[in-house]
């Protein structure tokens, strides 16, 4: 068979751009080339702006971040402000947007991915859960404002030790004088759920489906029920994807600021939860750290978002200083989530 | 049998939804020792932390948060929580006795003590210091060094058609002028608006409100033809990035005074000198950690005034502020 | 042949209403997501549109009309209120467009980039670099615009130009924004021009194509629907973008289209009169909710938009 030779096939203008001639052929692949320059610029751009971004920042934290500024809390003093209350708060944000939001949301992608059938009802909770996660964070913010707050208060009313639970006109038990705050880390926490939710219940579907359903097929196929072979088999066996979706999700909660700020956990910047401001007495003061979910509190982007606003131009040290505690606390909740990953995975050969 | 199981779960949750449904939750006092069983107070382990709640004008917090950091430094067991939402806003959440101390950086409006009296609550009002509310431009702004209060209000009345400082004065470049200022729950905000314009919250609607003063010094100090007010303190924290102009209450501009210590003090600094105030709730008096942080504003305390950049007031007003207090606490 | 040997677990009997109660249990777990929905639908619409008893609802005090077309926000009470969202939408529809035109050319270059030119190797590099940049919460982009962008990039290119900066200006916000919103485009747009098929490709390679031809006359109009919906979930994340606009943004509500000066977004505003006010009924707290529900509308739209253009133009290969 002869090579045909593209200049002698018929000009058709479907291909008449392919194959157009030498000129042409340069011309195209000298744009092809400058693309391809264009494109990888564009990538490394991406890069670049990020190594900008981190050098620009650690370079501004020079002259405050040393180890007090971790010990201390927020002051009008630049060279003492710290950010200790923002660490506490975040902690204790952590912890109980973790303790809401597991169980539920692993229930419901156990309930979505095993259990339901494929019904109008289910569809409406899928859609539903897609749209939930393209919700701006504020108004979350204005959510848990409304409800979770004003529930506190009205909490608050109730538990300051001069109210009674009145069952039937029969019994009257006075109610405990609990210090209940209004803008305490239990309303933060549960608002913060609300937020990483969708993205929590996304990650656990992704790791039930990654479980091959041979493993379900034969637990059923023993005899085991639906639960069982969720409970005990299918569940273990998605751990490692769960636990990594689901320590991702919730390192999101360090970052968030602006559904916190709807709350009022702004301006009040030197509030250590419960006041336990050492991690020893979180051993050693048992009443304190019950009392800490109803207490006031800030967390970290909140104190960088209030330092960025003073003007004493020292400020910006400690809004970088900031930023830096902030990213390495990030950095650390990945880490562990890739350690997870690995060993976890390391047990499961499909 | 399944029918009888059922029946039975059908009665108990029957007499539990009755029991939750006819529950409430009512105020009966504070317990009295004859009646009541010891309430078992919870408190914060082996030291009870106290808690002052602190709310108000961003101009007066400089001043609480100093006095309020040095008080925490001597008694460990006392946390301040300072929140800054305007002064207007501090006497909403007295209202609503949420609050134990507001920061006023202007005095009480009639509708406000109205306010309090419904809700049963009583307040001390003490006059803690001075204030020369300044008027700022950009450190760049060289054409103008003083202005007179008929100035201020042509650019700053509601209504203003005054887009650049030529429009003031023929003799100013046309450099456009960005206005800044605090939003309208600041007394500062009141307090200018009533002297400079003549009504309270009439001010024209393009300048850019923020409650926090820090907000508007960045932004006169970016902006060529910026001009903002806040309190003195937030001037002489940042004379390194703004101007403050000269003001005279006539029409000419010779006799202009600038706002220093000593012309707020002497009473030269006119009329944008102020009285700024606290309002201590009275029943919250009756807690030791009010009293000793409300003596300690007063006395130890004063001395951070002068530092954070206000005016100390006379001693006889100073007096007079301590017996208001000492009589509040008997 | 041996009888199998159930395992121990196995034996248990586990009743049947027990596995009902767990699959109610589970099922109510799922319906929080719904429940959730509601609630914000329901709080949104009790304080704006209508609301039960005697607090009076935003729309019951401003006509729909004034606040969709009214050019001034002042949402104080009394005589001086004026609630006109407009100035509120010049400042978020320019940031998101500002943000648009930073992170499509970027987020699309790097897409057809890792798919179609960059080594194995180089993607193993660069993917963890986008989702780092991803990850990163938006205080920090809004510190850095105020503090970085502003001062040392933007003020002296507009100064040699003559141009007047400001140092709160929506352009610093914007460009921030699109920086954050350029993992997300890369990837959502890697994912669908990885799902086009490698024959078209090798199609037009054996046509005589050249890369570029590839890249752009087939793959990306392959892709497109998938791209284009990722540029409007992009561009949702841009106008519910809250912390950077707020730093970097300014306060200043004025209907305006230039972004070298400061205006206030939507979210802006939000935040802003939640740290100002906070008294429970007055009209400005009432607006909070009304500039919520207009947000809460916009992203929903552009959520459900994309979703649409997405399943209703997909390519479908056999």
């Amino acid at each position: 068979m002869t090579l045909l030779n593209p200049a002698s096939l018929p000009r058709n203008p479907a291909i008449s751009f392919i194959s157009g001639g030498d000129r042409t052929i340069r011309r195209r692949l000298f744009l092809s080339r400058v693309f391809a320059w264009a494109c990888r610029t564009a990538t490394y751009a991406s890069l670049a702006v990020l190594v900008v971004l981190l050098a620009a920042i650690i370079w501004s934290s020079i002259g405050r971040l040393a180890f007090d500024f971790v010990s201390n809390t927020n002051s009008s003093d630049p060279t003492k402000a710290g950010i200790l209350a923002g660490i506490w708060g975040s902690f204790w944000l952590i912890l109980f947007t973790a303790l809401f939001s597991v169980p539920v949301g692993v229930g419901s992608a156990v309930y979505l991915e095993e259990i339901a059938r494929d019904n109008f009802f289910v569809r409406v909770i899928k859609t539903n859960l897609s749209n939930l996660a393209g919700v701006p964070s504020i108004v979350y913010g204005i959510l848990g404002y409304t409800v979770f707050r004003s529930s506190a208060a009205v909490l608050k009313v109730w538990f300051d030790g001069q109210h009674a639970f009145n069952i039937m006109g029969l019994f009257r038990i006075r109610l405990l004088k609990l210090p209940i705050y209004e803008d305490n880390i239990l309303v933060g926490a549960l608002t913060l759920t609300l937020v990483v939710l969708p993205t929590v219940i996304a990650a656990a579907q992704e790791a039930l489906r990654s479980v091959p359903s041979s493993i379900r097929m034969a637990s059923l196929a023993l005899g085991a029920t639906r639960w069982q072979t969720i409970w005990r088999q299918v569940i273990p066996a998605a751990l490692p994807g769960i636990s990594t979706g689901v320590i991702l999700s919730t390192s999101r909660v360090v970052g968030e600021a602006a559904p916190l700020i709807m709350l009022g956990a702004l301006t009040i910047t030197t509030m250590v939860p419960g006041n336990i401001d050492s991690p020893l007495k979180l051993i050693t003061r048992p009443m304190q750290v019950l009392h800490a979910p109803l207490d006031q509190f800030t967390a970290m982007p909140i104190e960088i978002y209030d330092w960025s606003r003073q003007t004493d131009s020292q400020f910006t040290a400690v809004a970088a200083s900031g930023i830096i505690v902030l990213l390495m606390v990030l950095l650390t909740i990945n880490a562990a989530a890739m350690i997870v990953r690995h060993y976890a995975s390391r047990r499961l050969k499909w | 049998m399944k029918s009888k199981r059922r029946l039975f779960v059908n009665f108990t949750m029957a007499i539990v939804s009755a029991l939750f449904s006819g529950c409430t939750v009512e105020n009966i006092g504070p317990p009295t020792t004859d009646t009541d069983p010891a309430v078992p107070a919870m408190t914060f382990g082996s030291g009870e932390v106290s808690r002052i709640q602190i709310d108000g004008s961003s101009t007066v917090k400089m001043i609480t948060a100093a006095i309020g950091e040095e008080f925490e430094a001597k008694f460990s067991d006392v946390k301040i929580a300072l929140k800054v939402t305007g002064t207007g806003t501090g006497f909403k959440e007295m209202i609503a006795g949420r609050i134990d101390i507001a920061n006023a950086s202007r005095s009480i409006k009639e509708s406000e003590k109205t306010d309090c009296a419904k809700n049963g609550i009583e307040l001390v009002e003490l006059i803690v210091a001075l204030d020369g509310l300044t008027v700022c431009v950009n450190k760049e702004n060289d054409w103008v060094d003083a202005v007179t209060t008929a100035q201020l209000n042509m650019i700053w009345e509601s209504g203003s058609t005054v887009q650049t400082w030529n429009d003031v004065d023929a003799s100013w470049p046309a450099v456009p002028i960005t206005l800044y200022g605090p939003g309208e729950e600041s007394g500062t905000f009141d307090f200018f608006t009533e002297v400079i314009n003549g009504k309270e919250d009439a001010i024209r609607e393009d300048y850019s409100p923020s409650a926090d003063d820090n907000v508007t010094v960045t932004g006169v100090s970016g902006e060529k033809g910026g001009m903002g007010f806040f309190g003195c303190a937030y001037y002489f924290a940042n004379q390194d990035k703004v101007k403050a102009l000269r003001i005279s209450p006539t029409d000419s501009v010779t006799n202009a005074v600038a706002p220093t210590p000593e012309t707020v003090k002497a009473g030269k600094y006119k009329p944008l000198a102020r009285p700024l105030f606290i309002y201590v709730k009275k029943s919250s008096l009756a807690r030791q950690e009010v009293q000793d942080f409300v003596r300690f504003y007063l006395n130890g305390g004063q001395k951070q005034v002068s530092a954070v950049g206000y005016v100390d007031i006379s001693d006889e007003q100073l007096k007079a502020s301590r017996d208001a207090l000492e009589a509040a606490i008997e | 042949m041996t009888p199998v040997k159930l395992p121990a677990w196995a034996s248990r009997r586990v009743s049947r209403r027990h596995e009902k109660l767990i699959q109610a249990a589970l099922l109510l777990c799922a319906a929080l997501s719904v429940l959730t929905t509601a609630a914000i639908i329901l709080v949104l619409l009790t304080n704006a549109v209508y609301a039960p008893g005697a607090k009076m609802a935003f729309f019951e005090r401003v006509s729909m009309w004034d606040f969709l077309t009214g050019l001034h926000w002042k949402p104080v009470d009394g005589e001086a209120g004026r609630f006109g969202i407009i100035p509120l939408l010049c400042g978020t529809m320019m940031v998101a467009v500002i943000a648009s035109l930073v992170s499509v050319p970027a987020g699309l270059g790097a897409a057809i980039y890792m798919s179609e030119y960059a080594a194995p190797r180089e993607r193993e590099f660069l993917k963890p670099v986008l989702e780092v940049l991803a990850g990163i919460p938006s205080v920090v982009f809004g510190f850095f615009a105020l503090k970085f962008i502003t001062p040392w990039i933007l003020k002296p290119l507009f100064s040699t130009i003559g141009l007047n900066l400001q140092i709160f200006n929506t352009l610093s916000a914007g460009i921030v924004v699109g920086i954050m919103v350029t993992p997300l485009i890369a990837s959502l747009s890697e994912d669908v021009i990885r799902s086009v098929p490698r024959s078209l490709r090798e199609a037009a390679f054996a046509l005589g194509s050249t890369r570029f031809d590839v890249s752009v006359r087939i793959v990306v109009p392959a892709a497109l629907s998938g791209i284009l919906a990722a540029f409007l979930l992009a561009f949702s994340r841009a106008v519910g973008e809250t912390m950077a606009v707020t730093i970097a943004g300014g306060q200043q509500a004025i209907a305006t289209l230039n972004p070298l000066q400061g205006a206030q977004t939507m979210t802006g505003f939000m935040v802003h009169a939640s740290t100002g006010d906070s008294s429970a009924d007055s009209i400005s707290r009432m607006s909070v909710y009304a500039v919520g529900i207009a947000l809460f509308a916009m992203t929903l739209t552009i959520n459900i938009l994309s979703g649409w253009i997405l399943r209703r133009y997909r390519e479908v290969y056999q």
